[in-house]
This record gives structure tokens, sequence and C-alpha cells, in this order.
């Protein structure tokens, strides 16, 4: 390499900043620097005085009321934000049959996103703007018992008009009715019913009898190889059940104990681990013998692994369901509860199920799913029968400080 | 850590010329700095601000939080999660130590043996990036399977007897055991090792190591001597840009481990989101960040290197 001749024109300090360039831009950062800005960040953090101007605003106290004006009769169109695969979908992936056919008699416009993935995580996105008593830009939402009933407690959603909802007030399914959340259905209506029952692959078992939740957490031979779900009232709700108690009105005292007898499989090194959606690949692979699983998920792993299969406990089964709302300040209201309204016509909720695998929650919906599927048709996990129906129990509803005890409580015991 | 893609420091002023220099870009600077200063603001500072009060906060998502100085908080936070913390420091450290000591064989034969596969290999390190990191780390579901290859074999070899012995695994398994969490780590975060020691390395004048070998120094001496040291900025650079994003990744412990390697990145994650305790979730992040500030400036200090890149 040639020595750069500095050329006199120039001034020391451009002189200076060439060489610093010159050594390969090296003395751009050094130790001293790097230290000197990490005690300047420090230093400008002690600035705590701008702090208490800060503050997160009471939930409950939406400013402005909750309705926004309903542009439903001008505005032919509607923001549905739903779970991924929640949906029909036709062999080429870009179109949603019972969506078009809304569109088609009705003339209402459905822009249909797939942005709901997690509970927790869609609140976290939702929140801020709920709170502030602002729109969200969505019409239509899909969520789970537990969160419907936060966001209902919270007053964050709005109270359907019946009016509007003939085909949903009748057909409703029973087992659904009044969940003491939202009794008589006031402001929800179920998208699909979720059964928790217990899945296993026939493989891993190996000849190892599976039939209640006690096996998963006291069989030695299963050790290091069950799973639980990420889901506090699915896998305390299993629990309780297999305990002998009713997961739609236990006490505090037998929450502990649930928690005392998964504590015990846990430091056993007999759960495996803790899962959200992802049980489904450690199932199939074999990794899992046997676990907690959703039984819309099992219906569609057996179509494509013959080893994975799943069992009712006689203690009973745990249903929740997913749930549509109507968020505060959404500028479609009527013609979200038309859409509600649309699903629960018989039709189009057995196309609906025909697809997703799911517990359908419209009554009367057997002779048109035979027509598409007789296999769904006849399944108990999609529609379930009566045997089926008395062995289902709901979680019942927590106050907001049994909420955020339990949840820590459960944190704790899959490791916070 | 934002202070690291910092501007450098301004130019010395000139000294006293014989003309006073023309004013007329006095501003320049200033201006040219702008954008930088407002993401900082923007994406740092105030999150920042507004992570720091809610950390001091009491109260309820229906009450609301107001800010009380409950300053408690983050000795409860500290009390309950410790254990989680000093995992997080240990697991990350060794993911480090594991980076460096895969990394620098590699980077070394890059910078001087690789001749012309030189950015064919570097293609390869950085290759997997083009995928996104959930992706990478499932992959590792799939490599440490119960029933697959690697673990049948590593239990051939009573390897998985050692391991066990020792706590990283548990019975014959390698996933969800803190071992699969440290192999996660050290795989997603070692092309960040690597990187800053191939660009140290390759700086070094050839001719250095011929007058090493002219000297009568041993190839033993001449790396001991004269390379590790001329790499020693690489070397402290590419250890804190793996141990700094390894001590606060959950993914990996999420994905490839079990209740007992939880990190302190799941714990605030489960915290802010299912707990719903903000507070705890905030105070969490800022004991993360400034235990993070702590060993950095510490091993900055120790490290004897005066440049960073």
């Amino acid at each position: 390499m040639e020595q750069y001749e500095p050329d006199d024109r120039l001034s020391p300090a451009q002189v200076a900043a060439m060489r610093r360039s010159l050594r390969n831009g090296r003395a751009a950062l050094t130790r001293r620097s790097l230290l000197r800005a990490s005690a300047g960040g420090a230093l400008a953090l002690g600035g705590l005085g701008s702090l208490s101007a800060c503050g997160i605003p009471a939930a409950g106290k939406t400013a402005g009321g909750t309705s926004a004006e309903d542009h439903s009769a001008q505005e032919k169109k509607i923001a549905f934000s739903n779970w991924t695969e929640y949906m029909d979908v036709d062999d080429s992936g870009k179109h949603h049959p019972t969506l078009d056919a809304f569109t088609k008699r009705t003339g209402i416009k459905v822009t249909y996103t797939e942005d709901i993935n997690d509970n927790n995580e869609f609140f976290g996105k939702i929140k801020p703007q709920l709170a502030a008593g602002q729109d969200t830009g969505r019409d239509l939402i899909v969520l789970t018992d537990w969160l419907a009933a936060r966001l209902i407690r919270l007053g964050w959603v709005q109270k359907l008009d019946p009016a509007n909802l003939p085909h949903a007030f009748a057909n409703l399914s029973g087992q659904f009715r009044s969940p003491d959340w939202d009794p008589g259905r006031a402001y929800s209506y179920p998208w699909q019913g979720i059964s928790t029952v217990i899945a296993f692959n026939k493989k891993a078992l190996d000849g190892v009898e599976v039939t209640s939740v006690s096996d998963l957490l006291d069989n030695p031979k299963l050790k290091g190889r069950v799973g639980f779900l990420t889901e506090m009232r699915d896998t305390v709700g299993m629990t309780l059940l297999d305990l002998g108690k009713d997961p739609a009105s236990f006490t505090a005292d037998d929450y502990d104990a649930a928690i005392a007898r998964l504590q015990k499989g846990v430091d056993r090194g007999q759960i495996r681990r803790f899962t959200g959606n992802d049980y489904t690949s450690d199932l199939t692979k074999g990794d899992l013998a046997a676990c907690l699983a959703w039984a819309g998920d099992v219906v569609q792993l057996k179509a494509d692994s013959p080893d994975v299969d799943f069992i009712v406990p006689d203690s009973g089964y745990l249903t929740s369901s997913d749930n549509l709302l109507v968020p505060n300040k959404a500028r479609h209201k009527t013609n979200a509860e038309r859409l509600i309204d649309y699903y629960y016509e018989p039709q189009a909720a057995a196309e609906l199920a025909a697809y997703i695998n799911y517990v359908c929650p419209v009554d009367g919906v057997k002779p048109y799913l035979a027509k598409i599927d007789a296999d769904a048709a006849n399944n108990p996990l999609i529609i379930p029968d009566k045997a089926m129906q008395a062995k289902s129990h709901a979680f019942r509803s927590l106050s907001a400080k049994e909420e955020t005890a339990f949840e820590a409580q459960f944190a704790k015991l899959t490791g916070a | 850590m934002s202070t690291l893609t910092e501007a450098p420091p301004p130019l010395t002023p000139a000294a006293p010329a014989k003309k006073p220099p023309r004013r007329r870009g006095r501003w320049t600077p200033y201006w040219l700095l702008l954008p930088g200063l407002l993401w900082l603001v923007v994406f740092f500072a105030l999150p920042m601000i507004y992570q720091a009060s809610t950390s001091v906060q009491t109260g309820s998502l229906e009450q609301g939080y107001k800010v009380t100085w409950h300053f408690a908080t983050y000795w409860n936070a500290l009390g309950d999660y410790w254990p989680q913390a000093l995992r997080s420091v240990l697991y990350a450290a060794a993911a480090t130590i594991l980076c460096l000591l895969l990394g620098y064989p590699l980077a070394y034969l890059i910078a001087f043996r690789a001749g012309r596969w030189r950015n064919l290999i570097m293609i390869l390190v950085i290759a997997p990036f083009f995928t996104s990191f959930l992706i990478r780390t499932l992959a590792w579901k799939t490599i440490l399977a119960d029933g697959g290859p690697v673990v049948g074999a590593l239990n051939t070899l009573h390897v998985l007897d050692v391991t066990d012995w020792l706590g990283w695994t548990a019975g014959d398994r390698v996933l969800a055991t803190p071992l699969a969490v440290v192999c996660g780590l050290t795989y997603n975060f070692l092309p960040f090792m690597i990187l800053p020691l191939y660009t140290s390395l390759e700086r070094i004048d050839g001719r250095l190591h011929e007058a090493a070998g002219d000297l009568y120094a041993r190839p033993s001496t001449t790396f001991r001597k004269v390379t590790f040291p001329l790499s020693m900025p690489g070397v402290v650079s590419g250890t804190l840009l793996t141990f700094i994003p390894a001590s606060g990744d959950y993914v990996n412990a999420e994905l490839l481990g079990s209740t007992d390697t939880r990190m302190i990145g799941n714990v605030i994650q489960t915290q802010f989101l299912r707990v719903l305790d903000y507070p705890t979730a905030a105070a969490l992040s800022f004991i993360l960040m400034a235990a993070i500030l702590l060993m950095v400036t510490f091993y900055i200090r120790r490290s004897g290197t005066e440049d960073l890149v």
C-alpha cells in the first residue's frame, strides 16, 4: 500500500480525519468512545423526572361512547379479522366460497384478513386503540372465550342487535347458548367450538395405553414424552376434570390442587414441554407420545398421518369457542351482524364445517353436511352427538383479579 | 445497544490557521445528523422513557396504571426471576464461547487459506439468513428429533450418558433440554461472530506472518504473538454481537427448550402478554439492560483492546 502524502492545502483537522478513515475506518468506534457513550446513555436515563407524565389510563372508561356512526347503508363493505386457516378456501387458494356467496347475495364486500395468531398477542395489538376509544379498522373479530369475556368486561365491544340475527338466534346450538360471561349472547356469537382432548401417536406409544390425564402424568413409560398446552384453561381444566372437579364451578383451592398435580409432573420430568399449536409436528414425529390437543387439529392430522389418533377421557373434556365480536367504533356494525347471521344458515355453516373440521355451533347442519361429506357429518368432533355433549364442560369465567393470579401461578408452572 | 451504531465523534476543531475558515457549512453536520437523531429519539429514547415509566407504575388493566414510584417492583421481579436471569447469562455465555471456538477457525480459514473459495464460503456463512429465524430454529427440531440419526448416534456413542450426568440433557433425548437451547443459540448467532472476526483477520498484513517466520517463530508462536492479538477487535465485537442478543433471546428457549430452560426473555414475554403484569415486564427489561450494560462495560475494560471494529 502506498503511503498517503497529506496535501498542504488541507486543514490539520481534515488531514486527521482522512488519516482516520485511511486506517480502515477503525478509529470510528473505539473502546473509549463506547464507554463514554454508555455513560451518556445511563445519564440520560437518569432524567426520570419526565416519567410521571406517563401512565396508562383505566381500560374500561372509553371516551365518547362505544358505537360509531353506522355507515353500513352507505358503505357496502366489512373488515373481518380471523385466525389463520379458519375459513374455507377453493382449490386456487385465493377465494373463500362461502364469503363470495355472501357478497353475491348482499352486495357487501368482505375484506378478509387472517391477522389473528394468538389471543394474547392480538389483545396487545388492539388494546391501544380500544383503550383510547378509537376505531381499530376492523368490524368483526374472532376471539376465544376468555378474551371475549375480558373485552365484554372492559366494555370494548358493541351490543348486537337481535333484529339482524334471526338465524343465529334460532340455530345456535344448545351447549353454546348461555355462557356465564355473556348470558343470552348479547355481545357475541360463536364462530367455531373447540374441544380439548387427548391425542396420541400409536407408534410412539408402542402399546402403552392412555385413557386419562392421570395416565399422562403418572405412567413412567411416558416420561419426557408428554405435552400439555400453554393455554391455561385447557391444561388446568382437563386436570381439574381428572381430579373430579368441575371446571365450570371450581374454587381457588381446586385450582391450587390442579397446579400442584401438574407441578409434580414438571418436577419429575414427566412433562416434556408446554406447547401452543406446535404440538402437531412433535406429535406426528413421535417426539410427543401423547398430549393435550385441540380436536380440530387432530381431525386434520389424522388425515395426514395414520398413527395419530385421539381419545376423550371418561372424566370428560373441555369445550371452548372462538367468538365473533364487533369492536367499539366499528363503522359497519349492521353489515357485521348480517355476516354473523349468514354463517348461522345451515348451508353456509355446513360448507364451512366440511372444510375446517371444528365443532359446528349451528343446529340442523347434519343433513347439509352429509350431502357434502358423509364422514364429517358422523364425526362427533364436528357435530357432537348426545354422548359427546354429555361429557363436554366449560371453564368458568374469571374475575380480573382471579385471572391475573391464576395466570401468574400457571406461568410459574410453565417455567415463568 | 444502539450506542454501537452511533455516529463517530465530531472532528476536533481546526487548529488556528492563518485565515479563519468560512462559516457557511457550519450547520451542515447537524443537518446530516438529524435523521439519525430523530430515529434514535422516536424508536429508542421515547420507548425507553415509556418503559421506565411503566416499570414504576402500579394498577390493573381495569383501573388503569399510575406512576407511584413503586421501585419495589424491581426487587420483587429480581427475587422471583433471578434463576431465569442467571440462566440467560449462562446460556448466552456458553453460546458465545461455542461461537468463538467454532467461528475463529472458520474465519481464519476464510481470511488466509480459502483462496478463490473465499466468496463461496462467505456466502455459505450468510446463506441461512435468507430464511427466517423461526424456520431455522424449527429445523433444529427435526435435526435433533428423538428418533433422528443425530440422537441415535449420540446414544450409541454414550455421549448422552455423559451429558445427562452433567445435567445438560435428560434421558436419551436432546430436545427440550439445556443442550438444545445452547445449540440453537450458537447456531443462530454464529454469523455475528464470524463476520467481525473475518473483517479483523482479513486486515492483517500477510507480511507480518512472513516476518514472524523470518524471526524463527513457530506457527503456534506466530498465532499467539501476532495473529491473535491483532484480531482482538474482531473477537471483542464478535462476542458482544453474539452475547447481547443471545442473552435476551426467547425463541430458542421457547421452541427447543422446556420448563427448566426458560430464559429472561421468556419471562418478560409471559409477564407482558399473558399475565398482563406490565410493570414487572418493564422492570425485568430494565434489569436485563442494566446487567448487559454492566457486563459489557466490564468486559470491554478488561479486554484491553482499543479498537472495536
